[in-house]
C-alpha cells in the first residue's frame, strides 16, 4: 500500500535547541496514526512541519508522493485543500461567529453562500456533540471544552482526505472524550480519511488508533499496532503508557530522578 | 560582552530588519497584485480605519488651526493681520500640520490597534490555522487593512484642513474681530490646488506607513501577551517616526522643484 503521508529524516531546531532529530514516519492511505510523546517532546512541531507552517531545516516530507518540504505556499493549494487541522488549543478566530470559522473555508474560497454555510456548520456541531444554538455565539462566550470542539467541527466540516487532530480530547469530560474517539473512527472508516492524532490519553490511542509511534528527543523510537503496544516491553514505551515517573524516559528541562529525590528529602 | 559586539548586534538586527521588513512589504504588494480579494474586509476596515479616526483628527486639526492663528496674530506685526493669518494658516494646515498631525493621531490610534489584533491573530495560532484554511493571510489580514488606510488618510487629512481652516477663522473672528466674509474669501484668493494636493499625497503615504508597521509588527509577534504589548508599541513608534521622515523628504521634492 502506498504512503499517503511519510517524513524521512526530518530535522528541525529552534536557535540552538534541537527539537527534530531525524523524525521517520509514514502513515498509510485511510489509517489511524497516533503519535505519543512527553510534553515538548516535538509533536506539534513535527505536525505544523507537515503542514508548511514550519520549515524544516533538513529531511523530507511527502504526502501523496509529492515533496512538500520547500514548496511554496501557493504550489501547494491543492494538498492544504484536503488537509482538515485541529490545532491544540483551537486556534478558532475570535473575530468570527461559530458558524464562519465553521465553514471558513467554503465561505471564504469555494463561494459557498451564508444559508449552505449555517448548514454546514449545523452538521459539523452536529458531529461533535453540539447544538446548533451555538452558531451565532463568538468563540469568547464558549467553554474550553465546547472551543475545542468547534475545532474539531471546522476540522472536519470539508470531509478532508487528511486529518491531523493536535490533542482533539484534552480538557474534555469522560463522556465526549468518548463521543470524539468515535468521531475521530468514523473519519476513517466512513470518509476514508487518514488521520494523524497527537495524545496523552491512552484510552483514545487504544480506541482509535491503528498503529501508534512513540516520540521521544526528536526521534520516533517505537511504533506498532495495538497488538505490538500490548506485547511490547520495550522500556520507553512501557514507561509512558503507565506513567511511571522511574525509567529510561528523561523529563525535559531536568532531571526528574533528581527533583523526585529533592521531594524525598 | 565589548561594546563593539553590542553595536555589532544592534546592526546586525536592523538589518535583519530591514531585510524582514522589505519582504513583508513585497509579499503584500504581490497580494494587492492577485485576487482573490476580499471586498467585504476591506470595506469594514474602511469603517474602523477612517470614520472612526473621524473625530480623533477633526478635533486636532481644529485647535492646532485655532493656535496656529493665535502665533501667528501675536508673533506678526499687526498691521494687514488679517490677511497674514488667513493665508498662513490655510497653508501652514493644507501642507503640513493637516496630513502630518492627523498622520500621528492615525499611527497611534490605528497602529496600535492592528498591531494588538494581528498579534494575538499570531500568538494564538489563528494565523496558522487562515493558512491551513487556503486562506492567504496577506490577502485575507494586511492587504484590506493597506488598502483602507491608504485610501482613508486623504479623506482625513481633507476633512483635518477643513477643520484647521475652520479653527483658525473662529480664533480670527471671534478673538480678533476679523471680518469674516473678508478672512474666507483671503484663504481660498490664497490656496491653490497644490497646496492641498501636496498634503493629500502625502496623507495617503501616511496611511501607508501606518497599516504596514501595523500589519508587520503584529505578523511577526512572538512569545504571547507581552509579545503582543512589545508589538503594538514597535508599531506606534516607528510609524509615527517613519511618517516624520517620509514627510521631510516628501516635503523635499514636493517643494524644492
Ligand atoms: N516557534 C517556536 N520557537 C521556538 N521554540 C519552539 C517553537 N515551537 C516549539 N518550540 C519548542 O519546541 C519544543 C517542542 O514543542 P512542541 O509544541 O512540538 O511540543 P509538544 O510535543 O507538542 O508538547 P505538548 O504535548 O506539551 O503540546 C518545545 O521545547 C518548544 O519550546
Ligand atoms: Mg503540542
Amino acid at each position: 500500500m502506498t504512503d499517503k503521508i511519510s517524513l524521512a529524516q526530518v530535522h528541525k531546531s529552534f536557535a540552538s535547541k534541537q527539537v527534530l532529530r531525524g523524525l521517520t514516519l509514514n502513515i498509510e492511505k485511510g489509517q489511524s496514526m497516533v503519535v505519543i510523546g512527553g510534553s515538548g517532546s516535538g509533536k506539534s512541531v513535527m505536525l505544523k512541519s507537515i503542514l508548511g507552517l514550519l520549515t524544516p531545516d533538513s529531511g523530507s516530507i511527502t504526502i501523496d508522493g509529492q515533496e512538500t518540504v520547500g514548496l511554496a505556499r501557493d504550489k501547494r493549494s491543492a494538498i492544504d485543500a484536503q488537509i482538515g487541522m485541529l490545532f491544540q488549543n483551537g486556534a478558532l478566530f475570535d473575530s468570527l461567529p461559530v458558524w464562519k470559522n465553521v465553514a471558513f473555508r467554503g465561505l471564504q474560497n469555494e463561494g459557498m453562500s451564508e444559508d449552505e454555510a449555517r448548514q454546514v456548520g449545523t452538521q459539523a456541531l452536529r458531529r461533535v456533540g453540539l447544538g446548533a444554538e451555538l452558531l451565532d455565539l463568538f468563540p469568547a462566550a464558549l467553554s474550553g471544552g465546547m472551543h475545542k470542539r468547534v475545532g474539531l467541527a471546522r476540522a472536519i466540516a470539508a470531509s478532508p482526505e487528511i486529518i491531523f487532530f493536535d490533542e482533539p480530547t484534552t480538557g474534555l469530560d469522560p463522556i465526549m472524550t468518548d463521543v470524539i474517539n468515535h468521531l475521530i473512527e468514523d473519519c476513517v472508516q466512513d470518509l476514508g480519511a487518514t488521520t494523524l492524532t497527537i495524545t496523552h490519553d491512552m484510552t483514545s490511542v487504544r480506541a482509535i488508533a491503528d498503529k501508534t509511534a512513540l516520540l521521544y528527543k526528536g526521534e520516533i523510537i517505537w511504533h506498532g499496532d495495538q497488538e505490538a503496544l500490548d506485547a511490547s516491553e520495550d522500556p520507553f514505551l512501557h514507561q509512558f503508557i503507565h506513567g511511571l515517573a522511574h525509567g529510561p524516559i528523561e523529563v525535559e528541562g531536568q532531571q526528574l530522578e533528581t527533583a523526585l529525590a529533592g521531594l524525598e528529602s | 560582552m565589548t561594546a563593539l559586539a553590542t553595536i555589532g548586534r544592534f546592526f546586525l538586527g536592523f538589518f535583519g530588519q530591514t531585510g524582514q521588513l522589505a519582504i513583508f512589504i513585497s509579499q503584500t504588494l504581490a497580494a494587492l497584485a492577485r485576487p482573490p480579494f476580499y471586498f467585504r474586509m476591506i470595506g469594514q476596515q474602511m469603517l474602523r480605519i477612517g470614520y472612526f479616526s473621524l473625530p480623533v483628527v477633526a478635533l486636532t486639526s481644529f485647535f492646532t488651526g485655532g493656535a496656529l492663528a493665535i502665533q501667528i496674530y501675536y508673533g506678526g506685526n499687526q498691521f494687514n493681520s488679517e490677511a497674514i493669518v488667513s493665508s498662513i494658516v490655510a497653508l501652514g494646515i493644507t501642507r503640513e500640520l493637516g496630513p502630518v498631525l492627523g498622520g500621528l493621531m492615525v499611527a497611534g490610534r490605528v497602529s496600535a490597534a492592528i498591531a494588538a489584533e494581528i498579534g494575538t491573530m499570531r500568538v494564538t495560532e489563528q494565523i496558522d490555522a487562515l493558512t491551513t484554511l487556503s486562506t492567504n493571510p496577506y490577502k485575507y489580514l494586511v492587504a484590506p487593512r493597506v488598502i483602507a488606510a491608504t485610501l482613508c488618510m486623504p479623506l482625513l487629512a481633507l476633512v483635518a484642513d477643513i477643520l484647521g481652516i475652520f479653527g483658525g477663522f473662529v480664533v480670527g473672528t471671534q478673538s480678533f474681530g476679523f471680518n469674516a466674509a473678508i478672512y474666507v474669501q483671503r484663504t481660498f484668493s490664497f490656496l491653490q490646488f497644490d497646496d492641498v494636493a501636496s498634503g493629500l499625497i502625502k496623507a495617503a503615504v501616511f496611511g501607508f506607513i501606518i497599516a504596514i508597521m501595523g500589519c508587520y509588527n503584529g505578523y511577526h509577534s512572538k512569545g504571547g501577551a507581552q509579545g503582543v504589548g512589545r508589538a503594538t508599541t514597535n508599531a506606534v513608534v516607528s510609524a509615527s517616526i517613519l511618517i516624520l521622515a517620509a514627510n521631510y523628504l516628501m516635503t523635499a521634492l514636493l517643494f524644492s522643484s
